[in-house]
């Protein structure tokens, strides 16, 4: 089935089904921070009345959205990843946050351009801060996506659950790795390729990344297994302890800086507080803001994430 | 129409008279309040008495204590933090809570902190940081525009407060979207925490700005005077823009020392001289 769909944008199909939605539920309201898309155009000429662009207002984009919330819309508010998360982080934690533990409100911060994805805009547009800074509110659900079937899946359970979530989207245009209906997206993550040697756990990208390591180390007869995690905050810990316990080793994987926060801290605690014990390691954005320009397999390269960085250390962990 | 019926000579200076019973009675339990937890910010919750008393006693404002998130009730988005601390008497007054959750607060337990937090029934939205009022009003406006709801949406906020950039962005987009149903009303008392706004960053005119940003504007000349408050609130509601309605306050309103003090904002008052103004007027 995935060699007959066309691959989009993973925008594309999250609003696409948005927009299905929107037909049937006459409380969705989405907000734009002055940010497109062809599908969206859809949207606003279809729903006027719960379309909204705020300009380049990402504080104001917050707060309308949590007053909307309030008076019982389901809100989706849509901006470049970097801006919707880290320009309006407190309007975040107070309006959305805070005073959803104490008003019920639907909202849903779509942001597109994790990680390197807007490759040639550099680190403004750049996005490897986000999952930290997401997941370090605690009611906040992080929603880290790989492709655009998975992606296409994301506004009902947008819909369906109540709370503050994050939907981290790619910018580019990424192979389609999903087939089918996904019957695991209630899981949380998706065990795409068993393995032996080790599991490679990625996000967003990463998975792409991951997929490509584990055929090029499989020809040098290492097995490694992939997995997909995608809801960092509500996975089925009891299918994905029973994924890892055929593992020695870990491999997290993630367009962001590594140690500060991100998937490979999750991970950390995660396997602590479970008890699991394993080898563990993490493979993030090494060093600090850099400016070259490139292709982002090359600029990965040089930040330690890309497909031989990644070879490298694996081969040399598994070595000790 | 929202607006308010007429009322006869007779009735209307009932009601101011009514109103001014309140402020002080307002004003004498917002001193107690802070006599039993001085770590209360009192001299900015001192200068809206006032307009919270004309709001919530001169009918302006449809609200029913027993049920505060009632669908039809009028918005009234207290933005200015820590300078709310005299709705405290008032909702309790009112009926949204009783009347001795007043004598608990800023103690263990109690909901009634010294910055108002909307677990508190008739808060609608958190409002310890400021600067986030007037933009979740305006969706919350916007929305019942959209819906085709007549409610009113009031933010009530300090001029300090003004100089958080997000207001200036919902400012633009309230003017974009014509939101007739939203009034923001400004407790200018013209002292923020380090000294007078003027001498900070001054808005200099304020007015004007909101005009020029398409806003409709109204002056309140002495904000503790509750029948021009009245007058001023209790016009038309049907206009075409937002409206902004700036009322000049004093911070630490009739307390010797502390009204109008450049460092009032952060300056307790002596039990000792609560006791004597709360004894002056028994």
């Amino acid at each position: 089935m995935s060699a007959e769909l066309k691959p989009r944008a993973m925008r594309d199909t999250f609003l696409q089904s948005l927009h299905a939605l929107m037909a049937d539920d006459p409380e969705i309201f989405f907000v734009s921070g002055d940010f497109g898309s062809p599908v969206l155009d859809q949207i606003r000429s279809d729903y006027p009345d719960r379309f909204l662009n705020v300009g380049i207002a990402e504080q104001n984009l917050i707060n309308v959205t949590a007053g909307l919330a309030l008076e019982g819309f389901t809100v989706f508010a849509y901006a470049i990843a970097p801006f919707l998360t880290m320009r309006c982080f407190e309007q975040i934690r107070v309006s959305l946050g805070l005073l959803s533990e104490v008003r019920p409100m639907n909202v849903n911060l779509v942001g597109v351009g994790a990680g390197y994805s807007y490759v040639v805009s550099g680190p403004t547009h750049q996005c490897y801060e986000d999952i930290t800074l997401m997941r370090s509110l605690p009611n906040m659900r992080v929603i880290s996506v790989s492709d655009q079937v998975l992606a296409a899946t994301m506004p009902v359970v947008a819909s369906q659950c109540l709370g503050p979530k994050y939907f981290r989207l790619d910018a580019q245009v990424l192979p389609v790795i999903y087939e089918g209906e996904l019957e695991t997206v209630s899981d949380g993550f998706h065990y795409h390729r068993k393995g032996k040697d080790a599991c490679l756990l990625a996000t967003g990208y990463m998975v792409h990344t991951a997929k490509t390591v584990a055929e090029l180390l499989a020809k040098e007869g290492i097995e490694v297994g992939v997995v997909d995690i995608f809801d960092l905050s509500n996975f089925d810990t009891k299918k994905f302890n029973l994924t890892l316990s055929t593992y020695n080793n870990i491999v997290t994987m993630e367009e962001g800086f590594s140690g500060r926060g991100g998937l490979d801290s999750l991970m950390f605690d995660y396997l602590r507080r479970s008890g699991i014990e394993i080898n563990l390691l993490n493979i993030g954005v090494e060093g600090g803001y850099r400016f070259e320009i490139g292709a982002r397999e090359v600029l990965h390269e040089q930040v330690g994430i890309g497909v031989q960085a990644v070879v490298r250390k694996v081969k040399k962990l598994l070595e000790k | 129409m929202n607006g308010i019926s007429p009322m006869s000579d007779q009735n209307k200076n009932e009601l101011i008279e009514r109103l001014r019973d309140k402020s002080q009675w307002v004003w004498e339990q917002t001193l107690k309040i802070h006599r039993r937890s001085p770590e209360t910010r009192v001299a900015s919750s001192l200068s809206p008495i006032e307009i919270f008393v004309v709001l919530y006693y001169g009918g302006l404002l449809k609200q029913d204590p027993t049920e505060p998130l009632w669908p039809g009730r009028d918005r009234c988005v207290i933005s200015k933090g820590h300078g709310s601390l005299c709705m405290y008497p008032v909702l309790a007054d009112l009926g949204f809570f009783s009347m001795s959750e007043l004598e608990k607060v800023c103690e263990a337990g109690s909901f009634l902190g010294g910055i108002p937090d909307p677990v508190i029934p008739g808060y609608e939205t958190v409002n310890g940081s400021l600067g986030h009022g007037v933009g979740v009003a305006s969706g919350m406006a916007l929305a019942l525009k959209r819906r085709r709801q007549e409610q009113h949406v009031y933010v009530v906020t300090g001029d300090g407060e003004l100089h958080e950039g997000s207001n200036w962005e919902a400012f633009m987009f309230a003017a974009q979207h014509e939101l007739n149903n939203l009034t923001v009303i400004v407790d200018n008392n013209q002292i923020s925490m380090l000294g007078p706004t003027d001498t900070i960053v001054s808005h200099r005119d304020l007015g004007k700005k909101l005009e020029a940003f398409g806003w409709e504007t109204m002056t309140v000349h002495d904000g503790h005077n509750v029948s021009e408050l009245y007058e001023t609130l209790s016009s038309s509601r049907v206009r075409g823009s937002p409206l902004m309605i700036i009322a000049n306050t004093k911070k630490g309103h009739r307390v010797p020392g502390l009204e109008n003090a450049d460092l009032s904002h952060v300056t307790a008052i002596k039990p000792e001289l609560i006791d004597e103004l709360l004894g002056e007027l028994t």
